[in-house]
C-alpha cells in the first residue's frame, strides 16, 4: 500500500468526490469531462483539446504501461502528441503504482509531477461519470491538502490562442504543400501528412495565411468553444471562395462549418472516446472512430451549397460536412486517431488526392 | 473513398429464407463446452426474431438450446455428415448455419460442403462462406492468405509423416509447437524441444489428422485476442480484446485472461485491431471471428498465431465480458443484415455498430478437475484440459483475481488466506505450469521470491505479479492485527478493494483462533458493515455510463460507492441461485434447470433473480431473467445480494451441490429458502442424519461406518466383507475414493489415501456387486409425490451414475421393484416433508432395494427425464416453491412408446496418460440423450452421438474376469455371426474357443510375442477395443492400462464395461445405420 495524500474533487452543484493524490500535489480547477477509452493515456493527456479539463477516465485502471520517453522524430515528440501535458488534471478510479513496458521509461505519475498535474484516484468514476451525463459538464475542482481554489471556466477564454503555435513552423519537404492552422494540432495528423509526400507549414490560428503559397489547406483540432476563434473564421471565410482543397478535423470542422454560415452548440456533455460510430450519409457504411468534442455542428443551419458528410450512430449527431462542389470536407471525428482506432485514415489519402487531381 | 454501396440486393435475397437448420456441438467435451449451447440458442432467438423457421440437429438433451421454444424441431442426433445429410433431406431447409456449434459442427459442416451435400440439396451456407473456413483451418492455405495481405504468421511447415517433420525443424530449430490441422482445442499439439519428443509427439498428433503442423516457438511472448465481428456490407469492429495472463505456451483455454487487454499501449493495441480487422475483410468473414495474437514482450513485433471462423469459447466470453451479444448479432449478420441496422441489445437506441466500452476488468480462470483422474498429467500446456471457467468482474485487477479464485469452487478463498501448499519444488511448479500455478506464485510470494524471479521462471507480465504482490503485502498488513478491536478502518477498505473476502480477513486477523465458523466470518461482516463498508452494485452497459441503459447485468465491486440500481423493496423478488464453475459431475444440466426455474418465476409474476458467474451459460445471459448479478455465489456475496433485494425467497435446489450446500447457512441468517425446508436438506445431507430416518423408516441402506482408526476399519471389513467403499475426508494424494476388494489393497489405499485420525475420518461401506443402480427423479409438495421418473442403469452398480449409461423409462426392472422404489420414495418424501425437486439413488438386487442416495435439489437426469416424458419437472418444482397450485402430470412413464437412453462423453483422449476407466468417482465431461423406437436403436443412437462408430471389421477383446466373459459371450457370437474379425488377449481368446468361438491371440503390451495387441491399436487395425479390468484394483487396473490408453491416444473406440458392451455389440448388430428413425422430438408421440 502506497502512502498518499488525501484529496478531493467538488464539483460546481457542490457534489464531493474523496480520494486520494497521485502526480502533482495541488489543487486545481476546470471544467469535468469524461473519456471512455481503455488505453492511450500519454496520447490523450498530451491533446491540447483537453486544455482546461479536468479529465475523467471511466476505465478504472490507469498507469499500467508508465509513459515512453521524450525522443523526438521530425521535430515532434514521438510518443505524444504535443510539447506537454495539457488536461489540467486526471481523476481515476485505481492508479497503478508500478508499472511494466518496454517502452516506458516513467510513471504515470512522476510524468504528472514533471508536468505539475494533479492526479486524483479512488474516486467511483463510474458515478461520477453518470453525474456528468445527467447534467452536463460541470466546472470543478481538484483540491490536495485542504488548498481551496477558485472554479474556472475554461471555455470563457480564448484556450485556441494558448495551445496554438507561435510562429510559423515548416515540416518535412514533401510534394504537397499543406498549411495548417493550429488550432491546437495534435503531432499525429502532422505525422499522417509528413508520410503522405507533404511538406507542412503550421502557422498559428490568427495568422493571415492568405500571401501563403500552399496547395491544400487544413484546419487543426483544438480545444473549447469554436466562437472563440473569430479570427480564423474570418480567415476562413476568405479561403472559402477559392477552389484550393480544405479538410478540417474536430474544431477545424466547426471553424470551417462557422465559416460557411453554419451554426454550432454546445454538447450536454460531448463525444470523448475510441468507440463512436458514425455513417457515412447515404450508405450502410459505418466507421467506429476516436472523438474529443465538446460542441457539434448543427445539421441544420448548414448553406445550400454543403451537404452532411457523417452522422453519429448512437444520437445522430452531425460527424462531417462536404461542399457539394468544391473540394472543401471536414469531419468532427479523428482520422488520426492517437489514440484511438484508425478506421478512418483513409480520409488524409482523399485529402491528398483532391491536391494531385488538381496538379 | 468507401467502396461504393451496391449490395442492397443480397439482403432481399437473404431475407426469403424461411427456413434453417442449425447444428449444436453434441456432448459438452474438455475444448467444446457450455459455450455452444450459449451460442446457439442465440443463434436461433435471432433466427426465431426474424420470424425464420428452425431446425437444431444435436444430441446433448441436457442443453438449453434443445429445449421447447427455441428452436421449431429438435432432432437427438449425432452431429454427424450421415445424419445431418438425412435431416436435411427430410426437412428441406434453405439455409444452415455452421458457425455454432464449435468445431464439431464446422467439421462436419465442411465434410458435407465437399460432398456436395449442399449443393445438391439446395442448402445454403449462411454467413462466412464455406471456403473461408477452410481457408482458416488449412495451416498452409491460411499462411499463404495472411502472406497476400503481409500479414505475420509464425513461421510454420505443414507436413505429413514424422520424417518429414524431423527434417521440418532442421530449419526452424528447436523449440518447436506441433499441431494436428482441424482438431479442436488443441488436440495433438504440444512443445517439443527434441527430436525424441517431436517423434513421440508426431506419432500421436497423426492419429487425430493427416497434417500437422511444425512451428516456430513464441514461448514467453504475450498472447492477446480479438473478437471480429464483419457484415456482408464489410463493415467491422472489434467487440473485445483479451490478455492472458500466463503468456504464450499455454492454450488459452488453459490461461487465466483478462478483458480488456491491461499491459498494451495504444499503439499496440490499435495495430492489432487494424490487423484483426484486415484479416477477416481478406479472408470474407460473414458474422464473428477469433483472431490469436502472439505479442513480443520486448517490441510491436508480432504473430498471428490462429484464426477462428466461428463462434469460440473466446466470443462466449467476450460477449458475457462486454454485454455485446456476439452470437445473436452474428445470426442476424448471417440472414443479410448490416451492423448499422441491429439496435445495441444493452441501451436499445444506440447502435449495435459500435465497440463496447469497459469500466471494469473481468478476469476469466480455468476449472481443472485433473484431481478425478488416474495417472494423468497436471502440467497445462499448449492443449486443453481444463472442464470449465469463471469469469469475474471487478474495478481492480485485485479484486477481480480474488473473486475468481474463490468462484473456481476448489475450496480456494483467494490469492491469499488458503491452506498451506505442500511446497514442493516451487522453481519447478513455476517453470513447469501445472493446474495450481496461480498457488505456487501466491506461495513463492509469502515465503519472499522476487516478482524479478517470479518473472524470470514464469515470463507472466511483471504488471500482473506487481498487482498479486500487492495483494500479498496487504494481507500481511492484516495479518500484523490479531483483533478487529483496533484494526484500521482504510486498512479494511483497502483490503475489500483488493478483493479479499471476509473469511480472509477472519482468517488473517484472528489466526489460529479462526476455526471458520459462520460466526466468525459475521462478526467481519457485521464490524465492516457497522464502518459502512459494502459493496455498490454497478450495471454492465457496453458504453462505460456514456448513454443511459436499463440494463439488468450487474455485479458488486468495492471500489465504488453508489448503486447503479434502485430497489423497489416490494418483496417481489425470487432469487435463483445458480450452478457456478462448470466441471465433472456439474455442468449444462443444472444451467438448464436454473433458466427453467427463472421461467417460472417470470411467469408467476415475480422478479426473476439470477445469481452466477459462469460465462459458458444461458443462465447468466441477461435477457434471461430480470436482474442478473455475475457475481460469486459465495456466502458473503449471496448475502449481500439478499440484502439489497429483500426477496421474497431464495431458490437453491436447481444449481445443483453449491447452491444447496448454501441452504442451512443462509436459512441460519434468516434468508427464507424457497421450497424444502434447510433443516430436512441437512437431514438429507447429513450421512449420519440421513442414516437414522432411513432405519426409522425401515428402509434398507449398504452397511456403512464412519471410523478413525485403522484396526476400526479392518473391524468393520471383518463384519461385513470384502468389497468395500473407501471414501477418506481428507485427500493427501491419489484417488478421493476407491473401492477395495481385500485386506492387502485396503492397507495400501489407505496409507496412498490419506492419513486415517480423529480429525481425518473414513468413510466405509459395503460394496455391492452384480446389483442395479435405478434413479428416482421427482418433484413432491408438501411431502406428496407429484411428478417422478424412474430410469435404470445399464452399467452395474461401481460405475458413478454420471459415468453411467441411463435408460428411461426402465426396461428391465421387475414391475415390483418399481412399485417398491415409488413406494420408498413416498416415504421419504413424507418424512422429510419435500416441496420441491429431488432425487434418490436406489441399488436393486432381484427385489431387494436399497438407498444409496438422496439429494433435495434438482439432479443431473432432471432434463432428460423432462424432455422424454415431455413434462417439466422444474416448472412443477419451481411452482410448488412459489406455492402455486399444480396438477399432478396426467403423464405417466408406461404410456411411453420410445426410449431414452443418455449416455456419457469422455475426454479422455484431452489428458495424456489418464487412465480410461470408469469407477465410483465421476469423469466424463458430458452427456447426450437420445430417443428411439425401441431400447436398442436408442443406446446404438447415443453411443453413436458420443464418438463410437460401428465397426467396419476387426475387434479386440480382453474380457476380464469370468463373469465379463460370460456377460460377452452371446454378444460375442453375435459379432462372429456378423461376420467380425475378432482378435482377443490370450485368457479371452482361450475362454472364447471352449465356447466354439474362433479369434485370433493378440499378445498383451509388455509381451515381446507377435502380435501384439499395441502394434494393432497403433496401426489402426483395430475398429473398436473392448476391455474390460478384471477388478476395480489398483494392480489390475495397471496391467491392461496400456491396451486402454492406446485405444485413447490412436482414436480407436474403446468401452471397459461389459453390459455396455454387449448392449451396444447387440445394438449394432439389430440395426444398421440405414435402420436408424430420423425422427425429431415432437414425433415422438405418447400414447
Amino acid at each position: 500500500m502506497e502512502q498518499t495524500t488525501n484529496a478531493k474533487l467538488i464539483l460546481e452543484d457542490g457534489s464531493i468526490f474523496k480520494g486520494r493524490s497521485f502526480g502533482f500535489e495541488g489543487s486545481k480547477a476546470g471544467e469535468v469531462v469524461f473519456n471512455t477509452a481503455m488505453t492511450g493515456y500519454p496520447e490523450s493527456l498530451t491533446d491540447p483539446s483537453y486544455k482546461g479539463q479536468l479529465l475523467v477516465l471511466t476505465y478504472p485502471l490507469v498507469g499500467n504501461y508508465g509513459v515512453p520517453g521524450s525522443e523526438t522524430e521530425n521535430e515532434m515528440l514521438k510518443f505524444f502528441e504535443s510539447e506537454k501535458v495539457q488536461v489540467s488534471a486526471l481523476i481515476i478510479s485505481d492508479y497503478s503504482f508500478k508499472y511494466n513496458h518496454w517502452n516506458a521509461e516513467k510513471s504515470l505519475s512522476d510524468w504528472l509531477i514533471e508536468h505539475k498535474v494533479p492526479g486524483i484516484y479512488g474516486i467511483d468514476t463510474r458515478a461520477l461519470t453518470k453525474l456528468i451525463r445527467e447534467k452536463g459538464c460541470m466546472l470543478g475542482k481538484i483540491i490536495v491538502n485542504d488548498e481551496d481554489c477558485e472554479y474556472y471556466d475554461p471555455n470563457i477564454n480564448n484556450l485556441v490562442a494558448d495551445v496554438s503555435i507561435k510562429e510559423k513552423q515548416v515540416y518535412g519537404n514533401g510534394k504537397h504543400k499543406i498549411l495548417l492552422i493550429d488550432c491546437g494540432v495534435k503531432n499525429n495528423i502532422i505525422r499522417y501528412f509528413l508520410s503522405k509526400d507533404a511538406t507542412v507549414i503550421r502557422v498559428p490560428w490568427d495568422y493571415d495565411f492568405h500571401k501563403e503559397k500552399y496547395d491544400g489547406l487544413f484546419i487543426s483540432n483544438g480545444p473549447g468553444n469554436p466562437e472563440m476563434c473569430d479570427t480564423t473564421i474570418t480567415n476562413l471565410q476568405k479561403a472559402l471562395n477559392q477552389d484550393t482543397p480544405i479538410f478540417g478535423i474536430c474544431l477545424g470542422h466547426q471553424l470551417l462549418a462557422l465559416a460557411s454560415g453554419a451554426k454550432t452548440y454546445k454538447l450536454k456533455y460531448g463525444h470523448r472516446s475510441h468507440n463512436q460510430p458514425v455513417l457515412l450519409n447515404g450508405t450502410k457504411k459505418g466507421y467506429i472512430t476516436s472523438q474529443n468534442h465538446g460542441f457539434a455542428v448543427d445539421d441544420d443551419t448548414l448553406p445550400e451549397q454543403w451537404e452532411s458528410f457523417f452522422t453519429n450512430l448512437n444520437d445522430d449527431t452531425n460527424e462531417g460536412i462536404k461542399h457539394k462542389s468544391k473540394p472543401f470536407f471536414t469531419v468532427q471525428f479523428h482520422p488520426e486517431a492517437s489514440s484511438g482506432p484508425t478506421d478512418t485514415d483513409f480520409l488524409f489519402d482523399e485529402f491528398i488526392s483532391k491536391l494531385d487531381e488538381r496538379q | 473513398m468507401p467502396r461504393v454501396w451496391s449490395e442492397l440486393k443480397l439482403k432481399e435475397m437473404e431475407n426469403k429464407i424461411q427456413k434453417v437448420l442449425v447444428l449444436g456441438s453434441g456432448a459438452l467435451k474438455i475444448g467444446e463446452a457450455g459455450e455452444f449451447d450459449y451460442s446457439g440458442s442465440q443463434a436461433l432467438k435471432a433466427l426465431k426474431e426474424e420470424g425464420v423457421e428452425t431446425v437444431l440437429i444435436n444430441p446433448n438433451i441436457a442443453t438449453v438450446q434443445t429445449s421447447e421454444k427455441i428452436a421449431d424441431k429438435i432432432y437427438f442426433l449425432p452431429v454427424t455428415p450421415y445424419f445431418v445429410e438425412k435431416v436435411i433431406k427430410k426437412e428441406k431447409p434453405e439455409g444452415v448455419l455452421l458457425s455454432f456449434g464449435g468445431q464439431t459442427a464446422l467439421n462436419c459442416g465442411i465434410e458435407l460442403f465437399k460432398q456436395d451435400v449442399f449443393k445438391n440439396n439446395n442448402v445454403k451456407v449462411l454467413g462466412t462462406p464455406i471456403q473461408s473456413i477452410m481457408d482458416t483451418e488449412n495451416r498452409e492455405s491460411f499462411v499463404n492468405k495472411l502472406d497476400e495481405i503481409d500479414v505475420v504468421s509464425a513461421r510454420s511447415m505443414a507436413v505429413n509423416s514424422t520424417e518429414k517433420a524431423l527434417e521440418a525443424v532442421k530449419e526452424l530449430g528447436f523449440p518447436v509447437i506441433i499441431r494436428a490441422a482441424y482438431t479442436l482445442g488443441g488436440q495433438g499439439s504440444g512443445f517439443c524441444n527434441n527430436e525424441e519428443e517431436l517423434t513421440e509427439m508426431s506419432e500421436k498428433a497423426f492419429a487425430y489428422s493427416n497434417q500437422i503442423l511444425v512451428e516456430e516457438s513464441l514461448k514467453g511472448w504475450k498472447e492477446i485476442e480479438y473478437e471480429v465481428v464483419r457484415d456482408a456490407y464489410d463493415n467491422c469492429i472489434t467487440v473485445c480484446n483479451m490478455e492472458n495472463f500466463d503468456p504464450l505456451g499455454i492454450h488459452t483455454g488453459e490461461s487465466i485472461v483478462v478483458a480488456p487487454s491491461q499491459t498494451l499501449t495504444n499503439a499496440e493495441y490499435h495495430k492489432l485491431r487494424q490487423l484483426s480487422i484486415k484479416i477477416i475483410r481478406h479472408i470474407g468473414i460473414v458474422g464473428e471471428c477469433n483472431v490469436q495474437y502472439a505479442l513480443d514482450p520486448n517490441s510491436e513485433d508480432y504473430r498471428i498465431i490462429e484464426v477462428n471462423a466461428r463462434l469460440s469459447r473466446s466470443s462466449a466470453l467476450a460477449s458475457k465480458a462486454t454485454g455485446y451479444p456476439l452470437a445473436f448479432v452474428a445470426a442476424k449478420l448471417a440472414l443479410g443484415f448490416a451492423l448499422p441496422d441491429i439496435k445495441n441489445a444493452v441501451t436499445k437506441t444506440t447502435s449495435a455498430f459500435f465497440e463496447p466500452s469497459l469500466d471494469y476488468i473481468v478476469c476469466k480462470i480455468p476449472r481443472w478437475d485433473l484431481g478425478k483422474f488416474l495417472g494423468v498429467s497436471k502440467e497445462i500446456g499448449s492443449s486443453m484440459k481444463s472442464v470449465g471457467e469463471v469469469m469475474a468482474i471487478g474495478r481492480s485487477f485485485e479484486e477481480a483475481i480474488q473473486k475468481g479464485l474463490r468462484m473456481i469452487g476448489q475450496a480456494m478463498h483467494g490469492f491469499v488466506g488458503n491452506k498451506e501448499l505442500e511446497s514442493g519444488d516451487i522453481k519447478k511448479g513455476l517453470s513447469q505450469p501445472t493446474d495450481m500455478r496461480i498457488f505456487v506464485i501466491a506461495t513463492a510470494m509469502l515465503q519472499g521470491w522476487t516478482v524479478e524471479e517470479i518473472f524470470d521462471l514464469t515470463k507472466i507480465d511483471r504488471w500482473f505479479l506487481e498487482k498479486l504482490s500487492n495483494i500479498v503485502s496487504i494481507n500481511s498488513k492484516i495479518e500484523s492485527y490479531n483483533s478487529l478491536i483496533d484494526f484500521p478502518i482504510p486498512l479494511l477498505k483497502k483490503a475489500k478493494q483488493t478483493g479479499f473476502s471476509d473469511f480472509q480477513l477472519a482468517r488473517s486477523i484472528f489466526k489460529e483462533a479462526f476455526i471458520g465458523t459462520d460466526e466468525q466470518i459475521q462478526e467481519i461482516r457485521s464490524f465492516r458493515k457497522s464502518n459502512n463498508i459494502i459493496p455498490a452494485v454497478k450495471q454492465i452497459d457496453t458504453l462505460a455510463a456514456e448513454y443511459p441503459a436499463q440494463t439488468n447485468y450487474l455485479y458488486l465491486t468495492y471500489n465504488g460507492d453508489t448503486n447503479d440500481i434502485e430497489y423497489e423493496n416490494d418483496g417481489r423478488s425470487v432469487i435463483v441461485l445458480g450452478s457456478g464453475a462448470y466441471r465433472i459431475g456439474s455442468s449444462v444440466e443444472f444451467d438448464w434447470c436454473s433458466v427453467n426455474a427463472l421461467e417460472t418465476v417470470k411467469e408467476q409474476n415475480y422478479r426473476s433473480v439470477m445469481i452466477n458467474y459462469n460465462p459458458e451459460t444461458v443462465s447468466t445471459d441477461y435477457d434471461i431473467c430480470d436482474r442478473l448479478y455475475f457475481d460469486e455465489l459465495s456466502y458473503e456475496r449471496t448475502l449481500d445480494i439478499i440484502e439489497l433485494e429483500s426477496p421474497k425467497g431464495v431458490i437453491v435446489s436447481v444449481g445443483g451441490q453449491t447452491p444447496n450446500n448454501l441452504a442451512i447457512r443462509l436459512h441460519n441468517q434468516k434468508v427464507p429458502i424457497l421450497g424444502t425446508s434447510p433443516e430436512s436438506i441437512d437431514r438429507a445431507e447429513n450421512r449420519y442424519k440421513f442414516s437414522q430416518m432411513l432405519d426409522n423408516l425401515v428402509v434398507d441402506q449398504p452397511e456403512w461406518k464412519e471410523l478413525s482408526s485403522i484396526s476400526d476399519v479392518f473391524e468393520f471389513t471383518d463384519n461385513v466383507g470384502f468389497p468395500v467403499m473407501v471414501r477418506p475426508s481428507y485427500v493427501l494424494s491419489g484417488a478421493a475414493m476407491n473401492v477395495v476388494s481385500n485386506k492387502e489393497e485396503l492397507e495400501h489405499f489407505l496409507k496412498m489415501a490419506a492419513n486415517v485420525s480423529k480429525k481425518y475420518p473414513v468413510v466405509v461401506s459395503k460394496f455391492m456387486e452384480n446389483t442395479k443402480e435405478i434413479e428416482m427423479d421427482a418433484v413432491a409438495k408438501n411431502g406428496k409425490l407429484i411428478a417422478y421418473a424412474i430410469s435404470e442403469h445399464i452399467e452395474f452398480a461401481g460405475v458413478h451414475s454420471g459415468d453411467a449409461t441411463m435408460m428411461f423409462p426402465p426396461q428391465k426392472v421387475y414391475v415390483e421393484t418399481v412399485r417398491r422404489i415409488k413406494r420408498i420414495t413416498n416415504h421419504i418424501a413424507n418424512e422429510l416433508k419435500i416441496s420441491g425437486p429431488f432425487n434418490i439413488q436406489y441399488l436393486a438386487k432381484d427385489n431387494d432395494i436399497k438407498v444409496i442416495e438422496c439429494n433435495l435439489r434438482a439432479s443431473r437426469s432432471f432434463p432428460f427425464v423432462s424432455k422424454i416424458l415431455k413434462t417439466n419437472f422444474i416448472d412443477i418444482a419451481t411452482k410448488i416453491m412459489l406455492d402455486v397450485p399444480v396438477e399432478k402430470p396426467d403423464k405417466s412413464l408406461f404410456d411411453l412408446e420410445y426410449i431414452g437412453v443418455k449416455a456419457p462423453q469422455f475426454s479422455f483422449s484431452r489428458l495424456a496418460k489418464a487412465d480410461p476407466i470408469l469407477g465410483v468417482d465421476m469423469s466424463s465431461t458430458g452427456e447426450v440423450g437420445c430417443i428411439g423406437e425401441d431400447y436398442y436403436e436408442a443406446i446404438l443412437k447415443s453411443m453413436l452421438s458420443v464418438g463410437y462408430n460401428i465397426p467396419k471389421k476387426n475387434i479386440l477383446l480382453s474380457t476380464g474376469p469370468a463373469r465379463s466373459k460370460i456377460e460377452l459371450l452371446n454378444s460375442s457370437k453375435l459379432l462372429k455371426e456378423r461376420n467380425y474379425n475378432l482378435f482377443a488377449t490370450k485368457g479371452s481368446s482361450q475362454f472364447l474357443a471352449e465356447n466354439g468361438i474362433k479369434s485370433t491371440v493378440l499378445y498383451w503390451p509388455d509381451s515381446k510375442e507377435q502380435p501384439n495387441t499395441l502394434d494393432y491399436i497403433k496401426n489402426q487395425k483395430i475398429d473398436l477395443v473392448i476391455n474390460i479390468p478384471k477388478n476395480l484394483s489398483q494392480d489390475e487396473l495397471y496391467n491392461d492400462y496400456h491396451i486402454r490408453r492406446a485405444a485413447v491416444d490412436h482414436n480407436i473406440p474403446l468401452i471397459t464395461n461389459a453390459r455396455l458392451a454387449s448392449a451396444f455389440i447387440i445394438a449394432f448388430c439389430k440395426y444398421s445405420m440405414d435402420d436408424i428413425t430420423i425422427k425429431s422430438w415432437d414425433e415422438y408421440k405418447m400414447d
